[in-house]
């Protein structure tokens, strides 16, 4: 065990403007599961994409088994045993599972006999999945055991994956972790990248931190604080969100039997839900991704028209109302797509600040666009949510996700909602990053307002969430303190709701 | 008016003739939109290669080469339009309908001398004992090679598209080009052979109609033929077989309403001739109310990112 599976030297990739990598080494022993840490935009994807054979660096050498390893493409990184695992799926959603796993391999037998093997590691692997469903129908979480099969099929030797749990309930990131744990047993090297610091923790045992395309150091995860860990990634220190104490106020959201067909075939359906959330208080709601989440965020911004008394705001019955008439009401929403669902890729950030801020900040005169209050406005956010972008006047579609994501949280924050609704406000969301939009919604609520967090990160609801329910199937489960509740517990309201009565607070 | 007149089994073997020219085109551009492309450029292509065929089976004297002449003529009409939207990465919309008025006038500068030229005649396969059967002989088995060579592309596309590992790519690149890209796979590769692929099918289509359908050369010949074969691909919600009974249905309302016609049919003439448009839009409007949906990425332009 002297030759390291995966030895990198000096490598360098340069775009105009930006130096992505710079002069990086290390090396992946086998057997080993290595991390590799940094805030968005510090050089990871395309450290990896290197590796796996979709960038070409400009200089510097990797060696595999001792071999030098120049992949041209990822059919030679797939022959030569490195298999990936994407943060944005590569999938292609019309077709079944089976053709998107003979898609990822390099010498695919029959689709029947792919079929059974797909079966068979998805069972040893405690991956259930049908070989014959349509990805278009599948939930987050078992797209991803798509992709995690379609690589477990090469009998990889380096596995790549590029944040793999953001999609997973706590039971399902414990599997991924047994399966993980027993190929590295098998020998196979893992490169793991994650925001999730406590989770390195528990299964890596080697970390690299990029910081600006650099090499900033190593570390044993084990031995080293999370905190720790994220200020290397950063480089300085930063606050952890803090949470002041407050008395909730009065009830500023309540939803009553709300019952909505979903618009989208592959939806779910929302049934009989109850909650309400009073000023001052944030609610988390948990579940796995496609149990109604997006609907139930579709049904409080006013894309999804209800019956007028399910939803009321103050105690206004607003469920007939749609998304401007809310907004001006103080009813604000953060949906969880970034592009083309809260941000409109190819326009401006000024023209997507004005697009949900155009009411509340005033940013028209008589049916004119006051640009430059537009462009102030999108400035202000951009400054107090440190989005680092050249300007106001950059395409939504050239932040990256990490800023685009600081954007539209900023853009609903600034606009002082009574009450806010967000959807996986930290999603692909680097430590720091996460930290400080996790503090504006807690000052947020201090302030006064309420704050309903749909999220599938547990750690981020029990951080700042004051009670806590979860979706399943579309209905909602008893609501309960968040504090001192076990991943136990948290588990059992993600995974089945059905039978427990729905709680009336 | 004497219905007596109308044979159904001169009919239906007409059918056959009149529905091979977009069937062809039609197949062609199928293959093409899977990829991801939408070539509105269909029209142009057809004619060029009715053109190209014609010509060089008249100077040969054989239609054999006619044919393939063809073949190579749309297809490099079509990698003008490759050239423009996969490496030059313009809008498909607009290279396509600048094809087709290239394609019409670029046919009639190169069709000027043959005006009024009889190409050599195609023989009909003559199938020995299937030609004889009363009836299905006539119907089926009296044709020339080209309407098999159609309907074998029939069989052959679906079977490509549905189980053989190029068809899986070939769809996974008009799906989701992003994603293909990131398996590695050559996505531009594959679009501007499916580009060519879909040209030569155009091109014989047009062929088709000059040496064995009319068979003659005029200026603008295939007369949308080529607009019938995009909508067709539309309607049948690119799917092989759906194609070739669409074309079987155009071509059969083609011909029963031209023997109204000649029958003396009590209705205006205006009505039977639009009657093979509306009646094939609305059966494939009918059929296309399934799940099955366009390619997630046709007509976007694909740049590798880095």
């Amino acid at each position: 065990m002297t030759t390291p599976l995966l030895s990198i030297s000096g490598l360098t990739k340069a775009y105009p403007g930006v130096v992505a990598n710079d002069a990086v080494s290390f090396d992946i022993m086998e057997g080993e599961v290595h991390a590799l840490l940094g805030e968005n935009g510090a050089g990871k994807s395309t450290l990896v994409k290197m590796i796996y054979g979709l960038v070409k660096p400009d200089s510097g050498a990797m060696a595999l088994h001792g071999a030098p390893y120049a992949p041209p493409d990822p059919h030679a990184a797939r022959k030569a045993g490195v298999a990936m695992v994407f943060q944005h799926f590569s999938l292609f959603e019309a077709m079944s599972v089976a053709e998107n796993v003979a898609l990822g391999m390099e010498e695919p037998p029959r689709l029947r006999d792919l079929a059974t093997r797909i079966k068979d590691v998805s069972e040893t692997y405690g991956l259930p999945l049908d070989p014959g469903r349509i990805v278009g129908d599948l939930s987050a979480g078992e797209r991803q055991r798509v992709e995690i099969i379609r690589c477990l099929l090469q009998d990889p030797r380096l596995l790549i994956m590029d944040e793999p749990t953001s999609v997973l309930t706590p039971q399902e990131v414990e599997i991924l972790f047994q399966t993980l744990r027993k190929l590295s047993a098998e020998g196979v090297a893992i490169l793991y990248i994650s925001h999730k610091l406590e989770e390195i923790r528990s299964l890596c045992d080697q970390a690299t931190i990029l910081r600006q395309g650099q090499n900033v150091g190593t570390c044993l995860p084990r031995e080293t604080s999370a905190r720790e860990m994220a200020e290397m990634m950063v480089g300085s220190s930063f606050a952890a969100p803090e949470r002041a104490s407050r008395a909730p106020g009065e009830v500023a959201l309540e939803i009553t039997g709300l019952s909505v067909a979903s618009p989208s075939a592959f939806g779910t359906a929302l049934k009989d839900i109850h909650l309400s959330v009073q000023a001052g208080e944030i609610l988390g709601l948990g579940g796995v991704a496609g149990n109604g989440q997006d609907e139930l965020l579709a049904a409080l911004s006013g894309e999804l028209p209800s019956d007028a008394g399910a939803i009321r705001l103050n105690g206004t019955p607003i469920g007939w109302l749609g998304p401007t008439a809310r907004r001006e009401l103080g009813l604000l929403a953060a949906p969880e797509e970034r592009l083309g669902h809260a941000a409109a890729p190819d326009m401006s950030l000024t023209e997507n600040a004005f697009l949900t801020g155009a009411q509340r900040e005033g940013l028209t005169a008589r049916g004119f666009i006051r640009w430059t209050a537009a462009r102030a406005f999108a400035r202000a956010i951009i400054e107090r949510f440190d989005v680092r972008t050249p300007g106001p006047d950059v395409a939504a579609r050239a932040l990256s996700g990490g800023n685009l994501q600081k954007f539209v949280i900023g853009r609903e924050v600034l606009q002082r909602p009574r009450v806010l609704v967000v959807n996986q406000p930290t999603w692909g969301v680097d430590a720091a990053a996460a930290a400080a939009i996790r503090q504006a919604l807690l000052d947020l609520a201090a302030n006064g307002a309420a704050i309903l967090c749909i999220s599938q990160d547990l750690d981020e609801l029990m951080e700042i969430s004051d009670r806590f329910g979860a979706l399943n199937e579309g209905r909602l489960s008893e609501i309960r303190p968040a504090q001192g509740l076990s991943v136990e517990e948290i588990g059992l309201m993600m995974g089945g709701a059905h039978g427990m009565e729905v709680a009336h607070v | 008016m004497d219905m007596g007149s109308i044979s159904p089994e001169l009919l239906l073997a007409s059918l056959m003739v009149a529905a091979t020219p977009i069937l062809l085109a039609a197949l062609g551009e199928l293959v093409v939109e899977r990829a991801g492309v939408l070539n509105l450029g269909v029209e142009g292509m057809m004619i060029t290669g009715a053109i190209c065929g014609f010509a060089v089976a008249v100077n040969s004297g054989s239609p054999a080469i006619g044919f393939v002449a063809a073949a190579g003529g749309g297809a490099v009409l079509a990698l003008l339009f490759a050239l423009l939207t996969q490496v030059a990465l313009a809008n498909q919309v607009a290279s396509g309908l600048a094809l087709t008025l290239f394609g019409l006038g670029l046919s009639s500068l190169l069709g000027q001398g043959y005006v009024g030229i009889k190409p050599p005649p195609v023989a009909k396969l003559d199938i020995p004992l299937l030609g004889d059967i009363p009836f299905l002989g006539r119907v089926l088995f009296s044709h020339d090679l080209m309407v098999y060579l159609g309907l074998a592309l029939v069989g052959l596309i679906w079977w490509v598209l549905k189980y053989s590992r190029a068809g899986l790519i070939l769809r996974a690149v008009g799906e989701n080009h992003d994603a293909a890209h990131a398996l590695g796979y050559k996505v531009v590769r594959i679009r501007v052979m499916a580009i060519l692929f879909g040209g030569a099918c155009a091109g014989l289509g047009g062929a088709y109609i000059s040496l064995i359908r009319v068979p003659q050369w005029t200026e603008g010949m295939t007369a949308g033929a080529g607009w019938i074969a995009l909508a067709l691909v539309v309607f049948a919600s690119w799917k092989a077989g759906r194609v070739l009974l669409g074309a079987w249905l155009f071509g059969g309302v083609t011909v029963l309403q031209l023997n109204l016609q000649a029958a003396g049919f009590a209705i205006p003439v205006e009505y039977l001739s639009m009657s093979p448009y509306l009646i094939t839009i609305l059966v494939l409007v009918i059929m296309a109310g399934d799940k099955s949906r366009a390619p997630a990425s046709l007509g976007r332009i694909f740049h590798a990112s880095q």
